[in-house]
């Protein structure tokens, strides 16, 4: 804890902590009211179809429904009007698509039509008899299929933009994308050595245990109330008001406490759905997703193909690196292409780059954000490169990176130059660590480094700040507490205020009760609704000099405060004493502050991992994994290092097992979590952790934002530790069981002595 | 003057200049500058008087919120993006 500070760098016990320990935190499937009506939503059982006939009067006429719903019940208005999804818009007809399926589905999962019942089973069994004629059309999988001349085309309308530029070609790549600097052809003459290799990951979802959950009410006064579990409150306002073209003052969305969400949780499914439903029953309607249509139907990450070239001399110098990525966006454009575009090479300071990527449509469900999206399936690429390059050139890979990496001052491919950034001290923070310099031995055992960036967010917050007459202070905030933010915030706070963070009570209301504020993500939370308390505080400060002054008869300007006590011309107050003179003083005290900061200031993660191979069964065994990181300013280490563990976890998951595993048809064949292999606790030792500060010149104090950078490296420091494990590079993720035997096998056969 | 950036994929509206100086003092005025120089800028960047969603602006590096009505200085470098979000 820096000297500097009383409240920040502490470790206070979370705020919600009683209730989540207790089981009393509420979350939307608490949810209850009079008169709740229970929805299931019917989806497609073929991953691309037609739809020739919806014929719903069995299921309204079974004995417990109160009413079915389809895309025709939407409010007929233009579809390429575009929607706000909270951090960026998307033409509504997509939006609206995705959460009841027009006159294609374009995914197994796809949500057709709804039912609102007495219950949940009769509205499961009422949806059955909902009878849709499908003709049944030949689906596409993957980026590299659906870019073909002769592939399925997904949407007939959709064509290819390159910032801005419509080529007007019919295609399923939505976007090209090309950021370049240099000139790669002289600087790849220029190297000693050039690798080049082609790599693919699966697509993995978040994996949040809460499944996505909604109750709407719509009012007969026009009014709609939305109970729900979302990282964005607002964004569920702004996207249900677009989707069902209705003002947003009209919808009052309130966030229950969340289960999980790392990106997933952004974008609305069930809403819209809920609302409509309780507009055509004059009752409240919950819908609960089940874990299988969550798997088939929410968004999971891009699967991703990619090409990584990089050309260096013999010290090790980087002369050129190119990159082609192809990342699969699911039903509808808007995989996560750009960041992996802008990250593949942002932690080295390049002379020479070109990158090309594309947004490629394919039937699985519509990708959402997942922790740094597109990012780790780019650094899995440059980071095993970037390896096999050091290996070549006999060279410490941390020394390798520590030579060619980006500072204050490197200019990006995507042109920006970078702020102070802590790149150069997470690689000796890496290379320092007792880890790296412990020595490794045993057969079938390996060690593997690696490192990332993101960029992080800023984005809009606000915050509300009350003062009590007992010197304590009520917290009204608008961030979904998906990491122990509400703490976090409520820090910077107190940090202002010269008070406990106990002293502070935080609650996260809803979208009627507190200014605009935008999503919980981006690992923007703690930066930018910690910068809102923070200049809510300075707003209550301000407030209490002046009546300190008025107290002492003097100018408030002589008032100063420090540590929560204020003086002037001998006299001195506490904040609590001060506090309990509000009434009299001049009434209430209420802090108010809404930001929309700049300089979020990137944050860069390491990773060490060491790995043992049982050449019988190719299972990969953690022995040791550090996670190194760039917090800027930590604001509770135990939350950032809770951060960094999670994201090494999903990250070991995301490399070693996770997949959606589809049949040929489209069929995801392992949609539950009794299939779809995540790690647990028994799986991975102790996730060690450095923190390293470089604190952010953009934030009153400091802080980089920790939430998701933390999981791009441990998918390429694992291959890189499989490789020297096993002697043989694997460039397709996951890296599990049958993949390594394949791997091994394949060496064996190739060995001249075998 | 400001310095503006050119992205590679719209250099072909700028004969391949990567970097160009601009007269303005906001980056609306830049862009009618690089629009009065090199036709087409408008129509990818701008659409209905806003910046379009999926771009981003950034000057002096860091994106800006307020799109076309930032202010930029003689110094100002400006990069025409596009638009990011995180998870």
């Amino acid at each position: 804890m820096s000297e500097k500070y009383s409240v920040i760098g502490t470790r206070p016990i979370r705020h919600d902590g009683a209730d989540k320990v207790t089981g009393r935190a509420l979350y939307g499937a608490d949810f209850q009211m009079a008169g709740l009506l229970r929805g299931f939503i019917l989806r497609s059982p073929h991953a691309h179809a037609r739809i020739q006939r919806i014929d719903t009067s069995k299921a309204e006429a079974f004995p417990g429904v109160h009413a079915v719903i389809t895309t025709k019940d939407f409010p007929q208005v233009d579809g390429t009007k575009m929607v706000d999804l909270g951090e960026g818009l998307m033409p509504l007809a997509y939006a609206r698509g995705n959460v009841l399926a027009g006159d294609k589905v374009l995914y197994r999962g796809h949500a057709v039509a709804a039912v609102a019942a007495i219950n949940a089973h009769v509205a499961e069994e009422a949806a059955a008899l909902i009878e849709v004629e499908y003709e049944v059309l030949p689906c596409v999988l993957t980026a590299p299929e659906a870019m073909q001349p002769n592939a399925p085309i997904l949407h007939a309308d959709l064509t290819t933009k390159e910032l801005g530029e419509n080529t007007g070609k019919v295609s399923n790549i939505a976007d090209h994308i090309r950021f370049s600097i240099g000139d790669t052809n002289a600087g790849f003459e220029a190297a000693d050595l050039i690798v080049e290799r082609e790599f693919n990951t699966a697509t993995v979802h978040q994996g949040y245990i809460e499944p996505h959950n909604a109750t709407a009410l719509w009012n007969t006064d026009g009014r709609i109330s939305i109970w729900c579990s979302t990282q964005g409150s607002f964004v569920v306002r702004d996207a249900t008001a677009g989707i069902l073209d209705i003002p947003v003052s009209q919808i009052k969305v309130t966030p229950m406490e969340i289960g999980g969400g790392f990106g997933g949780k952004i974008p609305v499914y069930l809403e819209p759905v809920a609302a409509l439903l309780s507009k055509k029953t004059g009752r409240p309607v919950k819908i609960l997703m089940p874990r299988q249509a969550v798997f088939e139907a929410t968004g999971p990450t891009p699967g991703s193909y990619m090409k990584v070239k990089i050309g260096a001399k013999k010290d090790g110098t980087i002369t050129a690196a190119q990159a082609y990525l192809a990342f699969e966006a699911g039903a509808y454009p808007g995989a996560m292409v750009v960041p992996g575009a802008m990250t593949v090479f942002a932690a080295y300071d390049l002379a020479n780059v070109l990158i090309d990527g594309y947004d490629v449509v394919v039937n699985k469900p519509s990708t959402a954000a997942y922790r740094a999206p597109g990012a780790p399936n780019a650094a899995f690429a440059t980071e095993s490169v970037i390896d096999e390059l050091a290996e070549k050139l006999n060279l410490d890979p941390i020394d390798l990176r520590l030579k060619n990496a980006a500072k204050e001052g490197t200019r990006r491919a995507d042109g920006p130059k970078f702020p102070r950034i802590g790149c150069i001290e997470v690689l000796e923070a890496m290379k320092n660590s007792e880890h790296y310099r412990s020595t490794l031995t045993g057969p079938n055992r390996g060690r593997g480094v690696a490192l990332g960036f993101w960029f992080n967010i800023g984005f809009p917050s606000s915050c509300t700040l009350n003062v009590t007459a007992d010197g304590t202070v009520n917290l009204i905030e608008g961030s979904t507490d998906i990491g122990g933010s509400r703490t976090s915030i409520a820090m910077q706070a107190a940090e202002v205020l010269g008070l406990k963070a106990e002293d502070i009570h935080p609650s996260i209301v809803d979208t009627d009760s507190i200014g605009f504020t935008a999503v919980t993500g981006g690992s923007r939370t703690t930066f930018a609704t910690g910068w809102a308390a923070y200049e809510a505080a300075q707003d209550v400060v301000r407030q209490m000099k002046e009546r300190a002054a008025k107290l002492w008869e003097v100018s408030p300007d002589s008032v100063t405060a420090e540590k929560g006590l204020y003086k002037s011309n001998g006299h001195s107050i506490g904040f609590k004493d001060l506090a309990a003179r509000i009434a009299e003083t001049g009434g209430p005290i209420v802090g108010r502050a809404a930001v929309d900061p700049r300089g979020a200031g990137g944050s860069f993660a390491g990773a060490i991992v060491d790995v043992e191979i049982d050449p019988e069964t190719g299972k990969t065994t953690i022995l040791r994994f550090t996670s190194v990181q760039d917090a800027g300013r930590a604001i509770h280490p135990a939350y950032v290092e809770g951060q960094m563990q999670g994201g090494s976890v999903q990250g070991i998951g995301w490399a070693l097992n996770e997949e959606y595993f589809m049949s040929n048809d489209g069929r995801m064949m392992n949609s539950s979590f009794l299939d779809y292999r995540m790690p647990t606790a028994l799986d991975v030792p102790m996730i060690e952790t450095i923190i390293v500060e470089v604190p952010n010149p953009g934030h009153p104090f400091g802080v980089r934002g920790v939430g998701e950078a933390n999981i791009i490296p441990p998918q390429a420091a694992i291959a890189n530790a499989i490789t020297r494990a096993i002697g043989t590079r694997l460039t397709r993720l996951p890296m599990n069981p049958p993949a390594i035997m394949e791997a091994i096998w394949c060496q064996k056969s190739s060995s001249p002595h075998s | 003057m400001p310095k503006v950036f050119i992205p590679t994929l719209l250099r072909h509206l700028t004969d391949g200049q990567a970097e160009l100086e601009l007269e303005g003092s906001t980056v609306r005025q830049i862009i009618a500058g690089l629009e009065f120089q090199y036709p087409g800028f408008t129509e990818r960047l701008i659409d209905n008087g806003r910046l379009r969603p999926n771009v981003a602006i950034a000057i002096d590096n860091e994106i800006t919120p307020l799109g076309l009505m930032e202010s930029v200085s003689p110094t100002s470098e400006i990069h025409f993006l596009t638009a990011i979000r995180g998870g």
